[in-house]
């Protein structure tokens, strides 16, 4: 089972966005990408972004950044963050800022569970949840569990910048279980609501996060920066009982058209 | 479990108090790989009971013996006297109620419990310290289920186990609870791979629980109040720390329970527990020794009747008081109430606290009798000179830093180290993370602090050189080697060429520990170390030119060591072969960091080789090839 590119298809594949209903374009709201600049346009001020833009990022391959002296190149297919000795920052996307040193593996040496913790103070201490703190490189570990799964995984979000790669990097992690039956190729369409529905009641596997507030939610549905920040625990599970959380999707669906 | 006030520099002293020091160890594993039987008939021994025939004289002189031997505690001591001669040996195998495994794959389960029958006490560690710091792939081993199915069987009396770096899961709770019916102790650091359930089966069915440690430990939520399953009524419970446990707890079962332990007098709380709620618990806890206060702030504005309270008198109340940690979310102004309760502290671990300088200087101003201080960088060199000017018995000092990267500003520097050097002579252990060093400072603090023991300094940037002369920071941990004649454990970085390693091999002759990260020119580096330091007992290195050359010089002393660790350096399959032939009982694993994948031929990921008795492990996951 191609996991990876179904996973890939479950947030909105690169370039099929450009092909969604108009009237997402239309949604006002729009975030910058990180760092401020962004290859979609000016970015506003407010903190929601419109669908498209979510959607519309391409999967960005991780770069085989030239590494200082004697550290291995990463192979960009492995997307596994625990795997590669090296990850580059990817600065593709953000010409205005000059590209971030790439950041190695377990160095400095202090334990997750440390840098983790660090990183919510900091943040916090700063004030608005909008600057980006300058912790930004600092790892973000969570738990992912995937249901029939033996054990769990972990991956660092900020070693992604958007939901394409998550997914990708979700995909391949869990690859080696078998996800179950996916049908159609298609997009879930978060706007749509019986397309999400659709999936929300079948057995496919769905992606869904615990937040700060201790809610379950669906992967997916806030700009990716948010994500990041209020994304406390993933876990893979099957979409029929992911149906409890379709009504805050729902709510969402409404809100924007 | 001794837990003496005198400071042992090697003791991890926020982690549950170690009462088996490597440091007893320094050349044999235990069990040490074992020598054919000595002459039972030798000159030597004269009483040895195989020259007197008689199986009567045989029990007494084994009875007298093992009386004797129980008052060998020392594991040293132990071993050696184990060599002496047959009878000996089975006999201190009798009498010896406490294991140290140091590294779990280096003996069989089964063979440990064949060998010492009557244990009561397990240590065992598992992973190397760089698998902390994401350089293990996932999965690679060091499960406890095989130890607790084996031990289960062999050892029901067991009281005590202590493991460092291992997995193990809620299965494995379980068993050990429902395996050991006397079993008290119970210390887990660094480990992984389990729940609230399991934590739930050890509170519910072990009776006589006394001590329940988290340190550093991950534990899965997974919906289990566990605090609640502790049995009713009077407990044991000396020593309660789940600082690390990130689940949320049942507060109101917490306080009946530390109300119900009136032998309690270690308790770590996590930071899911306010300091409103932390409160409630001092005030009915007033002799504990060792404290951690939970988040030491409140997540959501204070119900106003809550504001009245008086954390200074609930603090001073704790006259017993002698470790303090935590503040894990803690809002500075709430510090003032522990202001009367510094001068009786001996260790106090800010490390998870961002607090600013003045507020720190008005915390540490009262803190004259500390000796172990862990705190952010976050105070900077400014707050490191307050510490220097007020705590003058310091022996432990770790900075860690608030932002864990590389080319920022670093709010402490060479001007804090020296600081520190100056005032704080009886100093044994340092830990310091900065962004910009001078080799100045480190010799003023070799030259100052004679008595270190543990050197470990992270210039957080890579190949960093002395920021003010531009050199290489050979001679700073030169110096370093040359005058801390008590120095077994050394952490370099910096830019470092050969020259580094050539007085580290000369002069580090007591050195066990030595991690190396981004270091040395060429193979001569590692040569220097392998070839000059006898003592040498755990060697992690990572991201340095050191190749097979390197790797084949220390041949004769491998068998001596706990392991070896080298990832990313320019080892090749064909060096790694080498020594595997050259020392059959050595397991020299390959990892790799790509998984499903070939192994490159050429170039080897992470080496990572130690002693064994039992031969290559069965549970090695595929990306571990073992030679």
């Amino acid at each position: 089972m191609e996991v990876s590119r179904r996973m890939v298809n479950l947030f909105g594949g690169g370039g099929i966005g450009r092909d969604l209903n108009l009237n997402l374009k239309e949604t006002e709201l729009c975030l910058g990408l990180p760092g401020g600049g962004g290859s979609e346009g000016a970015p506003k001020t407010n903190g929601k972004r419109g669908f498209s833009e979510t959607v519309d990022l391409k999967l960005n391959l991780q770069t085989k950044e030239a590494a200082p002296l004697d550290l291995k190149e990463a192979q960009s297919k492995n997307g596994l963050k625990e795997k590669n000795p090296l990850t580059a920052h990817d600065s593709i996307k953000d010409p205005a800022k000059p590209p971030a040193k790439a950041q190695v593996v377990g160095w400095p040496p202090v334990r997750s569970y440390r840098k983790n913790m660090m990183a919510n103070k900091s943040s916090k201490d700063e004030g608005s949840a909008d600057q980006k703190p300058s912790t930004a490189s600092m790892a973000a570990f969570v738990k992912v569990s995937m249901d029939g799964a033996p054990y769990l995984r972990k991956v660092d979000l900020k070693m992604y910048n958007s939901y394409d790669q998550l997914s990708d990097a979700l995909g391949k992690m869990f690859s080696s279980f078998t996800m179950g039956n996916y049908g159609a190729q298609e997009m879930i369409d978060f706007m749509n609501e019986s397309k999400l529905m659709d999936l929300l009641n079948s057995s496919e596997y769905v992606p869904t996060y615990e937040d700060k507030d201790g809610d379950w939610m669906l992967v997916g549905d806030v700009p990716w920066e948010m994500f990041v920040e209020s994304c406390k625990r993933l876990r893979i599970m099957k979409g029929s009982e992911a149906i409890g959380l379709a009504p805050r999707a729902m709510e969402k669906c409404k809100s924007r058209s | 479990m001794s837990e003496n006030n005198r400071h042992h520099p090697q003791q991890n002293h926020f982690c549950p108090a170690e009462t088996m020091s490597e440091d007893e160890d320094p050349c044999r594993p235990s069990p040490p790989p074992p020598p054919p039987p000595p002459e039972p008939v030798s000159k030597k021994t004269r009483n040895c009971a195989a020259v007197h025939p008689s199986p009567h004289s045989d029990r007494v002189l084994e009875i007298v013996l093992e009386h004797v031997l129980q008052f060998l505690t020392v594991r040293r001591d132990r071993n050696a006297a184990s060599l002496v001669c047959k009878s000996w040996y089975r006999t201190e195998a009798l009498t010896r109620s406490d294991v140290f495994i140091g590294n779990c794959y280096s003996v069989s389960p089964a063979r440990v419990t064949t060998r010492f029958p009557r244990v009561r006490s397990v240590v065992i560690k598992g992973r190397p310290r760089f698998a902390d710091f994401n350089l293990m792939p996932q999965n690679w081993g060091a499960h406890f289920g095989p130890w607790v199915a084996t031990m289960g069987k062999a050892y029901p009396l067991l009281e005590r186990v202590y493991l460092k770096r291992m997995s193990l899961t809620d299965r494995d709770l379980c068993l050990l609870a429902d395996s050991f019916t006397k079993f008290k102790d119970l210390v887990l650091v660094c480990c992984e791979g389990f729940g609230t359930s399991g934590l739930a089966a050890v509170a519910s069915k072990c009776r006589q629980l006394r001590v329940l440690d988290l340190s550093d430990t991950e534990v899965l939520y997974d919906g289990v109040d566990w605090i609640s399953c502790f049995p009713e009524g009077e407990t044991c419970l000396e020593s309660l720390i789940f600082d690390c446990v990130e689940c949320p707890i049942n507060f109101e079962a917490l306080e009946s329970l530390v109300v119900r332990s009136p032998a309690l007098k270690k308790l770590r709380l996590n930071r899911e527990v306010s300091i409103g709620q932390l409160y409630r618990l001092v005030v009915r806890a007033p002799s504990l020794t060792h404290l951690g206060t939970g988040a030491f702030g409140h997540p959501e504005p204070q119900d106003p009747n809550d504001q009245e309270m008086d954390y200074g008198s609930a603090f001073s109340a704790c006259k017993s008081l002698v470790c303090l940690s935590g503040f894990r979310e803690v809002m500075p102004e709430y510090l003032p109430a522990i202001h009367s309760i510094c001068t009786n502290l001996m260790s106090l671990n800010l490390s998870y606290a961002n607090i600013g300088v003045e507020q720190f200087k008005l915390l540490i101003q009262h803190c004259c009798r500390l000796q172990v201080l862990w705190v952010l960088d976050s105070v900077c060199d400014e707050g490191l000179q307050a510490v220097a000017a007020t705590c003058r018995d310091l022996r432990e000092l770790r900075v860690f830093p608030l932002n864990a990267q590389e080319d920022v500003e670093g709010p402490v520097s060479e001007v804090g180290l020296q600081a520190i050097s100056e005032g704080c002579p009886k100093l044994e252990s340092i830990l310091y993370f900065c962004q910009r060093m001078t080799n100045a400072a480190v010799v003023a603090m070799s030259n100052n602090c004679p008595d270190l023991v543990v050197f470990r300094l992270c210039i957080m940037g890579r190949h960093q050189p002395d920021h003010i002369t531009g050199a290489p920071m050979d001679e700073g941990f030169g110096a370093i080697v040359m005058n801390c004649k008590k120095l077994t454990r050394l952490a370099i970085s910096g830019l470092l060429t050969d020259r580094a390693f050539a007085y580290i091999g000369r002069y580090g002759k007591l050195v066990r520990t030595l991690s190396v990260a981004f270091a040395g020119d060429s193979d001569t580096g590692l040569k220097y170390v392998l070839e000059g330091c006898p003592k040498l007992q755990k060697l992690e290195i990572r991201d340095s030119p050191f190749g097979d050359a390197a790797l084949l010089s220390g041949l004769h002393h491998y068998y001596n060591m706990r392991f070896l660790w080298m990832s990313t350096c320019q080892l090749s399959q064909r060096g790694c072969e080498e020594v595997a032939r050259a020392l059959p009982r050595l397991a020299v694993e390959l990892l790799s960091y790509e998984e499903n994948e070939e192994m490159d031929n050429e170039t080897v990921d992470v080496l990572y080789m130690y002693r064994s008795l039992q031969g290559p492990r069965d549970d090695a996951p595929q990306f571990v090839r073992i030679l």
